[in-house]
This record gives structure tokens, sequence and C-alpha cells, in this order.
């Protein structure tokens, strides 16, 4: 494959709550090439999501070391930052996080805005990201309105609308029926062939088994990889 | 994201938030209202004050009996020892010893009852020479000022104040006659408001006759007079005049300067008294106002508070998109100024208007200040931005999972 994206060398995330400290990753090694195909897997409370933000620049790791694109992380101001997070990473958070006063396709177009990119052509992207998720007609709809997997592939179409080299999804289906995960997953199998990096959390197997890869992760640590080694 | 994204976005989330936004509102317009009007009602009041005394005249000094400060340290009773007399008038009006001045006019003041038909009216009866019109910057809306061949005389003649004439007859007073205890005297004139934009009427409810008139008609025999006004012959020589009637007052009454029975009063003086009580005043009243501005303030910084803290999780999901802490601080800060400055305006709206109608309700002038009113607005504005974006540029250095965790 190609160069390393990603690289993590002993990764460690506690969280202080109150007296006890709660170890979420524990010494995380891995990497992951360019325009691999990723699925992460693991029982709940595993620290998946926890290293997912990590992988996306939303967190910081307690120790350790992470390299993107063969970058120190820790060493890159807020605006670099910002920058990677904006023109690099598409992120599907678990919880959708739209913003409840926007339109769906306003949702979508707020990577565009801090990209810089006119008006006329966001709303052009914007809409076409939605349909290509399946909701050209629930653009104008507020997430207040729409189903809950809905509102999953309005997440799924914000972090698409960038066309990032990376995309970060953390359990894009947990939410949507065979055929919509059918579709979001035949949309990843297709970035995946124009040659994007796609790390994707999952519970399921039969969605693990569409990745090039799997990582299992257990109480914070990288379990024995299961299918390719 | 380039300002004109970022006011797109700042006047979004404006009207997105109605309910905040109106209540941020709310508190700068109420703060910013209240001190433009308060202070607005203090300067009036001075305003009213000065222009009452610019409208005595410019060079003017006023003789009154008792001292300010007797010996004993008790201010003497104002105006009611009988000391000064008509004698004393003559002799200021003595152009060899006291050069410096143009006119005198001696004054005595009494209350009568004037009466015409069924119709009776209580006022002030004053008593002078020919010299008081122009002593005292009045005109004559009607008529005639009594001469000096009518003084001599002690014709039995009245010049009316305008709200006397008005209370006593219906139609023109001139050529009328009214009756002052048992006399019957003749209106030959009427005198024309005094230029003083004033509610206090004492200027305009008056009956003035020669002394004579006076002296014969409230039956007083005495020389006394109540002040005596003295007009300088110039602005420039009025502190000479003060000097010379001095003197020659302490020389007649054979006192020291210690033991004044008199009072001399500069137009200067007067205005410098009525200055400091108002300042006072307008001190007083900007206080409650900046109270008020307080009070507003803390209700905007709540307000602002709760949204940021509110807005916490939106934050992070923009900074998570690709928000720089700078474009995130741009954001509130053009939201925060958007709202205190629509506040500061509507505020500086109401207050104009309240300028306006204000007066024909509580009697009382309002002037608009500037310093006041960019004094409010800044202030407004600043409480607006600075617990607006704080907060927010704040939240901006979490990491956008610390931010989207917050509740
Ligand atoms: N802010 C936090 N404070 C304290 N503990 C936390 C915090 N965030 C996560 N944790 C803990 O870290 C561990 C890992 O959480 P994480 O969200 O990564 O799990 P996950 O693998 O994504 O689970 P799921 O499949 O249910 O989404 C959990 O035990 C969780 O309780
Ligand atoms: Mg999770």
């Amino acid at each position: 494959m190609g160069d390393p994206i990603i690289e993590l060398s002993q990764v460690w995330k506690s969280y202080e709550t109150g007296a006890v400290s709660v170890h979420a990753l524990r010494g995380i090694d891995a990497r992951i090439d360019e325009g691999e195909y990723l699925a992460v897997i693991g029982p709940s409370g595993s620290g998946k999501s926890t290293l997912m933000n990590i992988l996306g620049c939303l967190d910081v790791p307690t120790s350790g070391e992470y390299h993107l694109a063969g970058q120190d992380v820790s060493t890159m101001t807020e605006v670099e930052l910002a920058e990677v997070r904006n023109r690099r990473i598409g992120f599907v958070f678990q919880q959708f996080n739209l913003l409840a006063s926007m339109t769906a396709w306003r949702n979508v177009e707020l990577p565009l805005v801090y990209a810089g990119v006119p008006r006329a052509e966001r709303k052009e992207r914007a809409i076409a990201a939605l349909t290509r998720v399946g909701l050209g007609e629930r653009a104008d709809h507020k997430p207040g309105e729409l189903s809950g997997g809905q509102q999953q592939r309005v997440a799924v179409a914000r972090a698409l609308v960038t066309e990032p080299a990376m995309i970060l999804a953390d359990e894009p289906t947990g939410n949507l029926d065979s055929e919509s995960t059918t579709d979001v997953l035949e949309l990843f199998d297709e970035l995946s062939q124009l040659g994007r990096t796609i790390v994707l959390i999952t519970h399921e197997y039969d969605v693990a088994d569409r990745a090039g890869r799997q990582l299992v992760v257990r109480d914070g640590q990288i379990a024995s990889p299961i299918g390719a080694a | 994201m380039n300002w004109p994204e970022t006011f797109r976005t700042g006047a979004e989330a404006v009207r997105a938030h109605r309910m905040r936004s109106i209540l941020t509102m709310l508190g700068i317009i109420i703060g910013v209202s209240s001190v433009i009007l308060t202070v607005g009602l203090g300067q009036g009041a001075q305003d009213e004050v000065s222009s009452q005394i610019d409208a005595l005249g410019s060079n003017l000094l006023v003789v009154s009996p008792g001292s300010t400060t007797s010996t004993t340290g008790i201010r003497g009773g104002f105006g009611s020892a009988s000391t000064l007399t008509l004698s004393d008038a003559d002799a200021i009006d003595d152009e060899d010893v006291v050069p410096d001045v143009a006119r005198v006019a001696p004054v005595t003041s009494t209350s009568a009852s004037l009466v015409n038909g069924t119709t009776n009216w209580t006022t002030t009866l004053v008593g002078s020479t020919v010299d008081w019109l122009d002593v005292r910057s009045r005109d004559l809306s009607a008529g005639r000022f009594y001469t000096a061949a009518e003084v001599a005389s002690s014709a039995p003649v009245v010049v009316l104040g305008a709200d006397t004439a008005g209370e006593l007859f219906t139609g023109s007073a001139v050529g009328q006659t009214v009756t002052v205890n048992g006399s019957a005297l003749t209106v030959i004139g009427v005198l024309e408001t005094s230029g003083a934009s004033s509610s206090d009427s004492s200027e305009d409810d008056t009956a003035v006759t020669p002394l004579g008139t006076a002296a014969s008609v409230s039956g007083t025999t005495g020389t006394s007079v109540s002040s005596i006004y003295v007009e300088g012959a110039s602005e420039g020589t009025l502190g000479a005049a003060y000097q010379e009637i001095n003197a020659l007052l302490l020389n007649l009454h054979g006192v020291d300067a210690t033991e004044a029975d008199f009072t001399i009063t500069s137009q200067e003086a007067l205005i410098d008294t009525a200055n400091s009580t108002n300042r006072t005043l307008t001190v007083l009243l900007a206080g409650v106002a900046g109270i008020s501005l307080l009070v507003g303030g803390i209700g905007v910084m709540n307000i602002m508070l709760v949204s940021v803290t509110e807005r916490i999780r939106e934050i992070g999901l923009r900074k998570a998109l690709g928000a720089t802490p700078g474009s995130i601080g741009r954001q509130f800060l053009v939201e925060a100024s958007m709202l205190g400055l629509a506040g500061g305006v509507i505020g500086v709206i109401i207050a104009v208007v309240g300028a306006a109608v204000l007066p024909g309700l509580i009697d009382q002038p309002v002037s608009l200040s500037l310093l006041a009113t960019v004094g409010a607005l800044l202030t407004s504005l600043a409480l607006g931005v600075g617990f607006g974006v704080y907060p927010a540029s704040r939240a901006a250095r979490l990491t956008p999972i610390q931010a989207l965790r917050s509740e």
C-alpha cells in the first residue's frame, strides 16, 4: 500500500472523573496507510470513539504520539489543526451533531463556509452531497423534521462535501435500515476505490467485512487483528 | 470565514434565537434610554435656569437689604431688614459719585389683591421708576409703560404681567381699571412674557406701578425699598460699579465692610450659584442613570453568558468542521455587536421620542446631551460585546470534543 497517513505510538487517553481515573485508551500502536479502508470493531465502551476523536484531531491524547501524514499533531497550532479538520478529514459523529436551527443543506455546507468556498458553489455542492446519500428532496428540512437515519445521512453528506482525503465515520450505519446501510456502504466502497482513506467504526461484522482490514479494540487496547493481519 | 460570511452567520443567529435577542436588547434599550433621558432632564433644568438668568439682563447688579453673613455667622434675613431706602437709590443714581452706573431702579414689592368686578387676583405689586423696564430687560406686548411724569405725580396707572392680565381680563386689559385696596388704577400696558422658556410664572404674574402709587395703594409710608436694580454702564465696568456702590452704601450707612447691612449680587454670582446647584442635580441624575445602565448591563451579561454556555456545543461542532478560534470569536463579536447596536439605536430613538413628549407631560424641559448619548451607547455596546465575546473565545480554546461534550 501507500505511505502511512496515520501513525500512533503508545497513545493513552485518561479521564479524571472525581476520585477514579478512567483509562479509555491504554497504549495504542497503529498504522494506517494512505488509501486504506479500515474497520474498527469492539465492544461498547472499549474506546473506539475516543480513538476516532483523536484520529480526527478533535481531542488530544494524554500521552503518546500521533503523526498525521508525517507531522506530529501535538506540534500543530490551532489554526493548522482547524485547517486539517476542515480540508483533510471528513468526520461522521456517532451522535450526528447537526445544528438544529439550520436546514439540512445549510448543515452540510458548513465545512465549505470555513473553507472559503463561494456561496453559490457551496449550495450546489451541499445539495449534490445530500443527493448522494439519497436526501436531495430533504435539503430544506431542519434536523428536527428528519428521522434518525435521515439525520445520520445528513451527517455523512457533511463529511463528504469537502471531498476529504480521509473519512472517519463513527458508526455511520448505526441508525440505518439494511437498505440505507447498503447505500451508505456502497458510497464508502466508491470513495475507497477513488483512493480515499476510510476509517469506520462498527458493531456489525458484516459491515466490518467490507473493509480491507479490521482493527479490534478491547479495553482500550488493540486486540489481535482479525482478517488481514 | 470572511467578514461578509461572519455577518450573515451573526444575523442568522440573532434571528434564530429571537427571544434571547429581544431580552438582550431590552436590557440595553432600558439602560441607554434612561441614561439619555435622566441626563437630559438635568441638562434641561440647567439650561432653563441659565436662560432665565440671561433674560434678566447681562450687566445687572441687584442691591438687597440685609447681609449674607452677619458677625454672628448667621445669615441675615434676606430682604427682611428694611435697611435700603429711596435715598440710597438716589445716591447711586448720582453720576459724579458712581460714574459706572447707567440706570437705577429702586423696587418696592408687596403682595396685593387686584380686583376687576367680581374677579379677584393676588399678585406681587411692584413699585419702581421708569428705568424698571430697561433694567429688567422687559418689553410690552400691549399699551405703554408709565412715564417719568407719571412717576413724579404718582399717577394711578398700572402695567400688568401677562399672566396677571390673563387672570383678570378676558379681552384686552389696556384701558381697563383694576381696584387695589379701594384705589382704582388704570391699566396702561401689559408686559411681554419673560424671555425665559419658563414654567415658573412669577416673572409673568406681577403688577408694576410708579413708586409713589405702590406706596399709597398699599398704605406704606416709609421710604424703604425691597431692592435696587442697577444697570452698569457696560459689562466691562460692572466690577467697578460694584466697588463704587459698595463703598458709597457703606459710607452712607456708616458701617464697615464686616457689618454691611446690604448685599450686592451680580448676575455672574447668580449664574454660578444656579450652575453649581444644577451640577449637583445633574451628577445625581447621572448617578441614577448609571445605576440603571449597570442593571441593564447585568441583564445583558446574564443573557450573554447563558447563551454562550448554551452554545458551547455549537462552538465545538464548528471547530470540528474547521472553524479557527479566531473565526468563532469574530462570529460572537459580530452577533453581540449587532444586538448591542440595535438595542442602543432603539434606546436612543426611545430617548429622543421621550425628550420630545416628556416636557409636555411633566412640564420639564429635556435637553439631549451628545456626551450622554455616545457614552451610554458605547457602554452598552462594550457590555454586550465583552460578555458575549469573552466566554465564547474561552469556549473556542477547548478541544472540539470537550466543547461538544459540555452540557
Ligand atoms: N469525557 C469522559 N469522561 C470520562 N470518561 C469517559 C469520557 N468519554 C469516554 N469515557 C469513557 O471512556 C471509555 C471509552 O468510551 P468510548 O466512547 O470511546 O467507547 P466506545 O467504544 O465508542 O463505545 P460505544 O460503542 O458504546 O460507542 C468508556 O468507558 C467511557 O465511559
Ligand atoms: Mg462510540
